[in-house]
This record gives structure tokens, sequence and C-alpha cells, in this order.
């Protein structure tokens, strides 16, 4: 057995984000392998149902695989709004009696689809196993997401996504002493270059590069967070068919192995708790060490050909930089402006065009994020292929995360193309 | 017999200039200006803000709470439970209302001095017109908050009533069916007729059991919806002309039901021991109190006097005006709409959510909003003794300006605040300039009607700038 840190047995454990030390994760390093995967094109679908979504997405990833519906044995469903149950899944693809579960962690939730999948498989409970996220957002004819909210007794105070996200900003430029107008120029170059990656992907919501100026002058929505800051709200599926490792290249020659799943969730003590500075996600920093240890991983910067990360609003990304460990505190800003995350550059951040001009289709954007990382891996990402892969990078990384600063659910992998050796 | 203990008036932070409601309707509206209720406040809230002044630093608490407003919050259920949720007084003191019209003001304060017991009477309007008329005008928002009480060595008696008298009669003068935004009223002359004789009975009545001639009075108060009334009687009982008390209608406007109690709280705010206040309240008859003053006024005035709270305030323009008292009505952002609080969690959450009452780790002592059962800090479970922090300042740590989310008064600007000795909440800020919030600024906690959504009333705390 692995602990992150040391035992606790004998200790006493020390609660708060010490606390993530002392737990035994030990991982599935290549017990797992994705086989196959499939998304549709994400965007405002006025023409496609919340089951045109799932079973464009779920053929997609079957014919990718080279199988048929009834070969797999178990399916996860991820979507926040867009259904309940696992009869969203079974009643749109008829499937037959077989076990469907629909579950949602906030955005992570498509993350967590394809987490409790690969440890079906890997517990050898089954097979072959779907992980399929859905979302359908622009149904509802509101800006944003809509509410979610359970019968309460009304205190809780009103903050948009944007607004809690945008809490970040004037946080990070007091404590690294960024100027409020250096700050958002770093901001507009995150959405600039997602925007500029996005433009070469044919499934992004949002297919064209956006000027700097347009950027940095749109419409304020929060804080100092424009309406180019934030993620695109978007329709969207994508699935993932996963197996045991060793029956992999049964389905194709190039599969995509997992060696590390790691999903937190923090105490939410940020909003209650004045320790919190709003800098950093610590459930991020937890969820990475955890990943990064189940995966090997020493220098995820040095080592990883890319990473899709969780943009959903662009002092996010800023911030993610630095508590993946791909920049060292209060700098990653001075990275983003070097073009360190470019498409081209040393480590690419969101060579899909990430939540920012793929869109946001809640259940979904984890996998759609383990989609680029299946296309790039594989050398099938068109024209922006990332060159590292072509010089033996192997490793990509997805994050993904649910909630607001402070107050969040947090998931990281690891997948590979090449098999430990 | 009671005194008045403890006194404050609360007049809401905004003002509009009559002058901009004149040029947006091309015709002259006066001078000066009227107090105007936030978007989120109404009688209630604005009653806790009062009676939370009154009581602050006070040790005798009251056993009954009167609530005296013609604009109630609600009808059939009572509103003076969530000021005396709000105030966190015990369950064993009584509360009531006593709504529906202006003369219930001075009604209140009536019953709260003859009660045997001490008792908080709360006097507070939101005075609304149809666009353009006097009453939009004239009229102005406010509250004031009176404990009365048999008085001690602690907590001694400010001023007592020496005489009072009443002229009760039936007419129809002013008057509004339940549910119309403004009221009517008969011929201006008319009130005249009828309340001019009514007052110079009570006057005398009152001025005679207290043994007292007009030119005795060190101050003379006339409040009332009639404003020509109020000033025939002012000039004409015969006291000295430098007596006659400013009836802030060129500052707050008429503010109804608690105007009488305003202007008492203002003479109260600078008169000396020993002095003689008359207050004469002119609705639906003639209410008069001779009031004296002690020598323990000097001392234990109200930390915020109404001419303080005059000085200060906000500019708001006439389209945000009617856009807050429901006279225009504006296109609401594509968002959903705000979901009422349900009976049972608010019920269960009571001395959170009206109180502002967190919890403190009796373990590590570290401070939770809302109240928690496992400590964030040391994660003991279940060793939580609550804790009030309605009257603890606070600290902006980071704060945001969010254009996206509903609000009667968009932008609703947010706030994460650290309490001092510890504790942190994240809330809204209010009587705030959105351009002017910087990390730093001291905050204080302020009682609020958030929203109303089904007809359900969202009261619960906001913060504001420390003025």
């Amino acid at each position: 057995m692995r602990y992150s840190g040391v035992s606790y047995h004998g200790e006493n454990i020390r609660p708060g984000i010490e606390g993530g030390k002392y737990m035994a994760s030990n991982g599935i390093r290549d017990r797992v392998a994705i086989v196959g995967m499939g998304c549709t094109q994400f965007g405002e679908r006025w023409d496609k149902s919340v089951n045109d979504l799932l079973v464009d997405a779920t053929k997609d990833a079957l014919a990718s695989a080279g199988i048929e519906l009834p070969m797999v044995d178990a399916f996860w469903l991820g979507t926040l709004f867009s259904g309940q149950s696992g009869l969203t899944l079974s009643r749109p693809l008829k499937i037959d009696y077989k076990p469907v579960s629909r579950l949602e962690n906030y955005c992570a939730t498509g993350s967590e689809a394809f987490r409790n999948a690969c440890y079906a498989v890997a517990s050898g409970a089954y097979d072959v196993a779907m992980a399929i996220g859905v979302e359908k957002l622009k149904d509802s004819g509101i800006s944003g997401l809509p509410g979610l909210a359970a019968p309460s007794d009304g205190t809780k105070a009103p903050l948009t996504a944007p607004a809690s996200f945008s809490l970040l900003a004037p946080a990070y430029s007091k404590k690294y002493g960024v100027e409020k107008d250096q700050l958002k120029e770093v901001m507009t170059r995150i959405a600039w270059k997602n925007h500029k990656n996005g433009a070469l992907n044919p499934r992004a919501q949002f297919r064209k590069e956006v000027p700097k100026e347009t950027i940095a002058c749109s419409p304020l929505v929060a804080g100092s967070l424009g309406i180019f800051d934030c993620s695109g709200v978007s329709d969207g599926s994508a699935a993932a068919i996963v197996v045991r490792a060793e029956d992999a290249h049964r389905y194709t020659d190039r599969p995509l192995y997992v060696k590390a799943l790691s999903f937190v969730a923090g105490p939410a003590n940020g909003p209650m708790d004045p320790d919190y500075d709003y800098t950093t996600f610590q459930e991020v920093v937890v969820s990475a060490a955890d990943a990064y240890a189940q995966a090997g991983i020493k220098d995820a910067r040095a080592e990883l050909a890319m990473a899709e990360v969780h943009d959903c609003f662009t002092p996010t990304e800023l911030i993610l930089m630095e508590d993946l460990g791909f920049s060292a505190r209060g700098t990653a800003w001075k990275d983003v402006l070097a073009g360190t995350f470019d498409l081209e550059g040393e480590l690419a951040v969101n060579p899909d065009g990430g939540l920012k001009s793929f869109g946001h289709p809640i259940g979904a954007s984890g996998l759609r994020m383990l989609f680029e990382c299946w296309l790039q891996l594989r050398g099938e990402a068109g024209k922006r292929q990332i060159a590292s892969v072509g010089r033996g990078r192997s490793l990509a990384l997805t994050h993904n995360l649910g909630g607001a600063p402070g107050e969040c659910v947090s998931f990281v992998s690891v997948v590979g193309s090449q098999p430990s050796k | 017999m009671n005194g008045i203990l403890s006194y404050a008036a609360y007049v809401p932070f905004w003002r509009l200039d009559r002058k901009a409601i004149g040029d947006a309707l091309g015709a002259s509206a006066g001078k000066g200006t009227r107090a105007v209720a936030s978007h989120d406040e109404d009688t209630t809230s604005m009653g806790v803000e009062a009676g939370r002044a009154a009581l602050r630093g006070v040790t005798t608490g009251p056993e009954a709470l009167y609530f005296a407003t013609a604009v109630p919050g609600y009808l059939d259920k009572t509103n003076a439970t969530a000021i005396h949720a709000a105030l966190a007084l015990p369950g064993s003191a009584m509360a009531v209302d006593m709504v529906g019209s202006i003369r219930s003001g001075v009604g209140a304060l009536r019953a709260a001095l003859d009660a045997p017991r001490p008792t908080l009477a709360v006097l507070s309007d939101v005075r609304t017109g149809l666009p353009g008329g006097g009453d939009e005008r004239d009229g102005g928002d406010a509250a004031v908050a009176f404990l009365c009480g048999p008085g001690d060595a602690g907590v001694p008696v400010l001023a007592e009533p020496v005489a009072w008298a009443s002229a009760t009669a039936e007419f129809l003068e002013r008057w509004r069916v339940p549910g119309e935004p403004a009221s009517r009223q008969w011929e201006e002359r008319f009130g005249e007729h009828a309340y001019v004789p009514l007052a110079q009975a009570a006057i005398t009545e009152g001025l005679t059991r207290a043994g007292v001639a007009p030119g005795g009075l060190h101050r003379v108060i006339v409040a009332g919806p009639h404003g020509r009334a109020n000033k025939r009687v002012a000039g004409g009982l015969g006291a000295k002309p430098d007596a006659i008390a400013d009836d802030l209608a060129g500052s707050t406007g008429n503010t109804g039901t608690a105007h009488a109690g305003l202007m008492l709280a203002d003479a109260l705010d600078t008169a000396a021991p020993d002095q003689l206040i008359l207050v004469v309240s002119l609705a639906d008859g003639c209410d008069v109190t001779i009031w004296k003053t002690t020598a323990a006024l000097a001392s234990r005035r109200a930390a915020k006097p109404v001419s303080s709270q005059l000085a200060g305030g906000g500019k708001v323009s006439y389209a945000t005006f009617l856009t807050w008292r429901g006279f225009l009505d504006r296109e609401p952002p594509r968002r959903p709409d705000p979901e009422p609080p349900a009976a049972p969690p608010s019920f269960r959450a009571e001395d959170w959510k009206f109180g502002f009452t967190g919890s403190r780790c009796e373990a590590c002592g570290a401070r939770h909003l809302p109240p928690q059962r496992v400590c964030v800090k040391c994660h003991a479970i279940d060793r939580m003794k609550p804790e009030r922090l309605a009257d603890v300042p606070a600290t902006i740590a980071t704060f945001t300006v969010d254009r996206l989310a509903y609000s009667l008064s968009p932008p609703v600007v947010a706030a994460v605040i650290d309490f001092e000795g510890g504790g942190r909440y994240q809330c809204e800020l209010t009587d705030v300039d959105p351009a002017a919030v910087q990390i730093g600024d001291r905050v204080e906690m302020t009682f609020r009607r958030l929203y109303t959504a089904n007809g359900v009333h969202n009261y619960f705390w906001k913060a504001r700038p420390i003025r």
C-alpha cells in the first residue's frame, strides 16, 4: 500500500491542508486503457437534443474502438443538469439491462464519470466500460449557468460563477505585486492563446482567433473579468471506452494508458477561514501531488507533452499553472506572457482551445479534455499537433475542477501512450 | 410610569434631490432632498436598524416589542417577530405589530410608556406616492426606536412624559386601500379645517395638565401627514419662535409613522437637562405628549444623531428611485429568478438568518459563519457555542462587482469580509459606490430585505461601509 505521504499509523493526524498527505492513494497505473473516444461538436447546438448528443458521442466512441454497443458491459454518465438517473442514457441508446450510473460532481462531472468507469474495469467487475458526459445548457434561455438551489434559508450570497472566480485577480495582484493592468494583460493573453488554439479545432464552439484588443475591451461581467475572460456556455457530449490494459490491443494498436486518477473534495474553508488568500486552489495542489505520485512524475513541466486544464475563467488558468507545479509561485504570470504555455511553447496548455473556446458543457468537459489527449498522444491532432509528442513526450494531463475558489472539488488525471517499463 | 431609557433613529443612506424629480418630469418639484430606503430595505429592516442602535450598550432588555408602520411588509403575518429575531430578543418577549395607519406610531410609543415592563417601540415608514405627486416629493423614509421603562441607576430615564392628551375624531382626510401604491387625500384645506380645532383642544389640555405655558416650552414638535395643518398649529400655539423644531421637510421629507418620533430623537440629540419638549402628532386626531429631559440625557444620547445621519448620504437618481419603489419595471437580466427562502430551513436557522449568530469552537477558538458543527481549523466535532456577530466590525479581504447576478439594483457588489477577533464571511455590500470599494475597507453588518420572491421577503444581513 502506498501513501501519498508518510504512514498515519501511530501519528496524530493534523487536519487542514496537511490532511491530504495521509490519504492512502494506491492508483491504478497502467491497469486500464482508453481504446476509443468520441466527442461531438460543442456550441449552441439548437439542432441537437440531449438524446442526440448522447447518441452522437456514443457512436463516435464505439466506432473509434471498433465495437458495437452490446459489447459495453457498464456505463457511467456524467451530467449536472441535463437528466437524472441511468435512464438518461439507457433510454436514447436502448441499452439492454446493463448497469448505468448517473453522477455529478459540479464542473468535474465528466472526469468523475471517467474515474468511476476506470475503477470498475480495474476491479475486474467488467471488461468494457463507457464513460460519457453530456450537458445541454443552451435550452434554458438564460446567461451563464442555471441555478441548482435546494430549498434553503436564503442566506447564501448569490454570487455568479464569474464573480466567484473574479475574486482571484485582485488577490493575486496584491500578493505578488502585479499591477492591475499587467494582470489584465496576462488574463487577456490566456484568452487570446486559447482562442488561437480553438481556431484550429473543428469541434470547438469558437473557431476564430480574437485580437487582444477585443478581449481586453470586452464588456465587464464581474470584477475585472470581461466576457472574453469567461468560458463558453455550450452544449456537447464526449465519451471514452475503457478496458483492462492487457486487453487494449484487441481494440487498438495505440491505446492510452491511465497513469493516474486523483479526485479530492476540499473542506470548503475558503469563505469561512481568514487564512485563505484566494491565490490558490489547495484542492488542486493536493490532487496534483497525488496524481504525480501515482504516475511517477517528478517534474511535470519537463515530462508532460501537454495539459488540458480547467480554464473556466482566465485567472483560473493562471493560478492552475502554479497549483499544478508548471510555474513557481508568483511567476506563472511571467510564463504566460513569455508564451511558455502556447501551442508551440515549452508545455502546451489547452491545445484544443480549452473551456474558453472549445466551450464548457459541464458534464462533458472532463471527457473532452481526455479526447484532446487521445488525439495529441496518437498524433491525430492535425494542424494543432504538438511537436514534443514527435520528440518522444508521451504523457498528458487533464485537470478539471468544480465549485469556487476556496470551496471546490478537483480532479487530475495523467494518461500516456506508452506502458511503463 | 415608564420614560425613555434609550433611543435611536435610522435614516437610510440614500437621498433623492427634489430637483431631479422636477427635471425628469418637466415641472417644479421644490427644493431639498428626501430620504430614500434602498432597494433592499423596507419598514421591517429599517426598524431592525433603529432597534439595534437603540439597544446597543443598554443592559435593560425589552420584554415586549411594539412595531408601528403604515406600510407593513406582510399582512396576517407579524412583522415585529422578524425585528425581534434580528435583535436577538428572548423568546419570552412579546412582539406585536400596530400597522396600517400613521397614527399607530404615536400609539406604539404611548403603549410602550404605559406598559408595566421595559418595552421597545419601533416606528418605521416608507412613504411613496404616484410619480409627480406631492407625496412622492414630500415623503421620506426612516425608522426610530425608543426603549421605554422605569429606569434604574444603570439605565436611567433620559426623558419622561409629564403630561399627555388626545383628541380623536373620524374624518376622511388621507386614506389608502390595502395594496395600493399611493394614498389619496381630500382637498387640502379640508384637512386644515378638521385638524386645527382638534390640535387646539389637545394642546390646551396637555399644557394645562403639565402646568406649563406655551412660552415655557423649550422645543415644539408638530408632525403629521398634513403639512399645512402642521404649520398652522406650530405657528399658532404661542411658543417662542426659536422653540419650533425644524420639521425635516427639506432633508428627510415627511416620514409618516416615524416622523413624530424622528423629530423627538432629533430634539433629544441636543436637548439640555430639565427641558420641556412638546410633541404634537396630527394623524386622524391629535396626540400630545409633553416630555421633560433628565440630567442623564447628556451622557446617553444616540450614538449617531439624526443631524449626522442627514449630513451623510448618497444621491440616488430619479429613475433609480422609481425602480426601487416599483414604479418603473425594468428589464431583468437573463438569469434565473431568485428562489424564495423556504420556511423550514429558515425556521431551523433563525439565529443565523435573523440574528447573524455564528459559532465559536470551544477547542481552538475559531469563529464560523454560518455556524458549523465541525471546526474548520481543528476539526473538533460538536464543540461549538453560539456567537452573535451582528455588531462586530469587519474588513474587506477581497471583493468583486458582479454584473451578471440578479438584483433590483445591479451591479451586485460582493465581498469576503474578515471580522475583528476572527471569522470570515462572504456577503453582499450595500449603500456603496462600486467604484469606491477597496481591499482593507472597514464594514459593519446591516439587516436587509435581500429580495422578494413568490411573495416571500428574504431578510438577511449585508455589509456596509462604516461611515
